[in-house]
């Protein structure tokens, strides 16, 4: 059983659902990255998505373009992310961690090798947005023999016929994108979305996270009650985006920074 | 089977899945997917329609003003000293450049596809003047992206395009020029897919563009074929064309594919010299990667981050090329090399004096490379460069290299 597996199981023994925060690693610096990573579990957060930065970041809204543009000022690299891994892994073994950006920093580096760093580090599981199941043939395998989950978008404008094809290659938990457009569109609706999940139901068990537009507790809430996961990045990274380039926040400064994600925890377990 | 579609004998790429070899592909997030399988499936219908390209044909005849010559360059050759030099004048086309020829394809594609609105990315503003004018002639919203930067360099483009009732918007992303405002376009795209059709300026971008591109642009090799055989009775033995996406030389290239006696050299913008790093020359000196959906060359640095190019054209500004022309140097049928700014400002003077035909910066740097490869060639050997654009857009560009001010 893989770390993302347990997580999902014991959530759902205890009838609740997942909190997912998206981060930007290496915004503003890498140690601060570490102390968010523990902050948001104090906080309530039950998996991280951990952004590695890519020059180009054509999927993304303009406060996650930013969060990179500042990652990437200060010379963060794919390696040096995964470092922050190993470190969190130093204390933390029980919060599952997703690896999430764009395909050519992990070809620049080479499958294998990055595949053997991410395990070696402690990752769970990998997103590429930019990396179709189409596209994702010879990195896969790779990545499942290594025990790597792979995690793959569902938009609202896939046709049955895709969401039965990424839910056959998907492992983890599937993330379904909640709106046409880019992250940090602000056009959330519920009932669509409840709506295309219970399709999505239909061809897979895996868990369903929902992102994309979730911006306070009380959407969250409303989502929780329709997915198994809740997904929240841009909202996050504007509060991220208020703290100074230094390296020495304590884990109360930091948590109180987050509380966004403590008051989505109240509000989805109520 | 229409003419516009090539049938080669060994070469058919690119195959099913958008593959050339290991480049190309689809490499876009989920939400544009589904919008690039109905492009690919609608594209694929129309294809087989005469009626489609036959309106294409009245387009590019009565509006392009279409064949665009095959000119012998006397004086040009005279100064090379060995090969017969033609040049492909499609510096004469409406709008004064190549790009035409694909937008007008793509209006048509969008006008059957039922789509309203119309979004573009442009670096010198060529192809963002090309889809202006065609959207203003179809009646259709166009709103077209462009760096901030940009903007600044090539304001009469930009006043251009205002004219022709398109929205210019400006990116201010990233390092603020072309690969940023095709970013942008693709965000567009994404969040507005419904009613919107992307007209990529290039043969990059996700499958199926280099593959449609290409096919609208092969009018240019299909009449330099008919032209030779008529003006010289053979077909000729080099083709050279500037490489930036690579629109204007794939569209020379193509037709001439199973034609293995015709060299085809495309030529990179080499910026400060290639050793300086100061360049966009992703053929000559970069390595495989994923950028703007398709796997192709690049320039990024170790980490994988794409690095700003350097050129004095902006239309060769681009960190990535066509899948295509990747394909085509793995496979060694066609040649790239590289020439730098001030070979390319020789050329654009040396051309202006000896033709009275003031080139496109791009398509200078297909006329220097002519020149160093010409005197190494004997007489009999005939040359086609493509003289993709004109050069009034640049005249800014070159008289403040010069000191002057306009």
């Amino acid at each position: 059983m893989s770390r993302i597996t347990d997580c999902f199981s014991e959530l759902h023994l205890s009838g609740k659902k997942a909190l997912i925060p998206y981060l930007t690693a290496g915004d503003p610096n890498v140690a601060t990255t570490l102390g968010l990573m523990h902050a948001l579990v104090t906080n309530g957060a039950d998996l991280i998505e951990l952004g590695f930065p890519f020059s180009d970041p054509s999927a993304d809204g303009p406060v996650i373009q930013r969060a990179i543009e500042r990652s990437l000022a200060k010379k963060t690299t794919l390696r040096s992310v995964l470092e922050i891994v190993r470190q969190f892994r130093t204390t933390n073994q029980r919060t599952p961690v997703v690896l999430m950006g764009y395909l050519n920093p992990v070809e620049c580096m080479g499958y294998q090798k990055f595949t053997e760093t991410a395990v070696a580090a402690g990752v769970d599981g990998v997103l590429l947005v930019d990396m179709p199941p189409e596209e994702g043939h010879d990195l896969q395998p790779i990545l499942r023999n290594a025990g790597l989950e792979t995690i793959y978008l569902v938009a609202p404008t896939s046709s049955i016929k895709r969401i039965e094809a990424i839910c056959k290659q998907s492992s983890g938990y599937i993330y379904y994108v909640s709106l046409k457009g880019v992250t940090g569109a602000s056009n959330l609706d519920v009932e669509s979305v409840a709506t295309n999940l219970a399709r999505l139901r239909k061809y897979t068990k895996l868990p369903l996270g929902v992102g994309f537009g979730i911006r306070d507790a009380e959407s969250a809430a409303q989502i929780a009650k329709v997915a198994d996961a809740v997904v929240v990045g841009s909202a996050l990274i504007n509060r991220i985006a208020e703290l100074k380039d230094q390296d020495n926040y304590t884990l109360a400064q930091l948590a109180q920074q987050t509380s966004l994600i403590a008051d989505m925890r109240k509000a989805m377990d109520r | 089977m229409s003419e516009h579609l090539i049938q080669h004998k060994t070469y058919n790429f690119p195959d099913q899945s958008g593959h050339f070899g290991p480049f190309g592909g689809i490499f876009v997030g989920e939400t544009l997917m589904p919008a690039l399988e109905e492009l690919n499936r609608q594209y694929e219908r129309l294809k087989h329609d005469p009626a489609f390209w036959a309106e294409f044909d009245y387009d590019l005849a009565n509006y392009v003003g279409r064949p665009s010559p095959l000119y012998f360059a006397e004086r040009l050759t005279r100064i090379g000293g060995g090969a017969r030099i033609f040049l492909k004048r499609e510096d004469l086309n409406h709008t004064g450049a190549h790009k035409i020829n694909n937008t007008i394809g793509q209006a048509l594609l969008a006008r059957a596809m039922g789509k309203t609105r119309i979004i573009a990315e442009t670096g010198a503003g060529q192809h963002g003047v090309a889809t202006a004018t065609i959207a203003a002639r179809l009646g259709l919203e166009c709103h077209v992206f462009m760096g901030v930067d940009d903007i600044q360099r090539q304001s009469a483009n930009v006043f251009r395009m205002k004219m022709l009732g398109t929205n210019v918007v400006g990116v201010s992303s990233g390092s603020r020029t072309l690969k940023d405002a095709m970013n942008e376009a693709l965000r567009d795209w994404a969040t507005n897919v419904d009613n919107t059709y992307y007209i990529i300026g290039t043969v990059a971008g996700p499958h199926p563009y280099p593959m449609l591109v290409r096919d609208f642009q092969s009018v240019i090799g299909r009449e330099v074929k008919e032209q030779s055989l008529k003006q010289i009775g053979r077909l000729p033995d080099s083709l050279v064309a500037c490489v930036g996406g690579g629109s204007n030389a794939i569209g020379l290239f193509y037709p001439f594919i199973d034609d293995k006696q015709v060299r085809m050299i495309g030529v990179e913008a080499g910026g400060l010299g290639l050793e300086t790093g100061k360049h966009a020359a992703p053929l000559s000196a970069g390595q495989p990667g994923v950028l703007h959906g398709n796997r192709t060359y690049l320039m990024n640095d170790a980490d994988g981050q794409i690095i700003e190019t350097h050129s004095v054209s902006a239309g060769l500004d681009y960190p990535g090329v066509g899948p295509e022309h990747s394909w085509l140097k793995d496979l060694h049928r066609a040649e790239y090399t590289a020439v730098t700014d001030d070979e390319a400002l020789a050329a654009f003077r040396t051309l202006t004096r000896s033709e009275g035909i003031i080139p496109a910066l791009e398509s200078s740097h297909a006329v220097a490379y002519a020149l160093k490869l010409a005197p190494t060639l004997p007489s009999g050997h005939v040359m086609v460069v493509n003289l993709s654009g004109r050069g009034d857009k640049d005249l800014h560009t070159v008289a403040a290299i010069d000191n002057i001010k306009l």
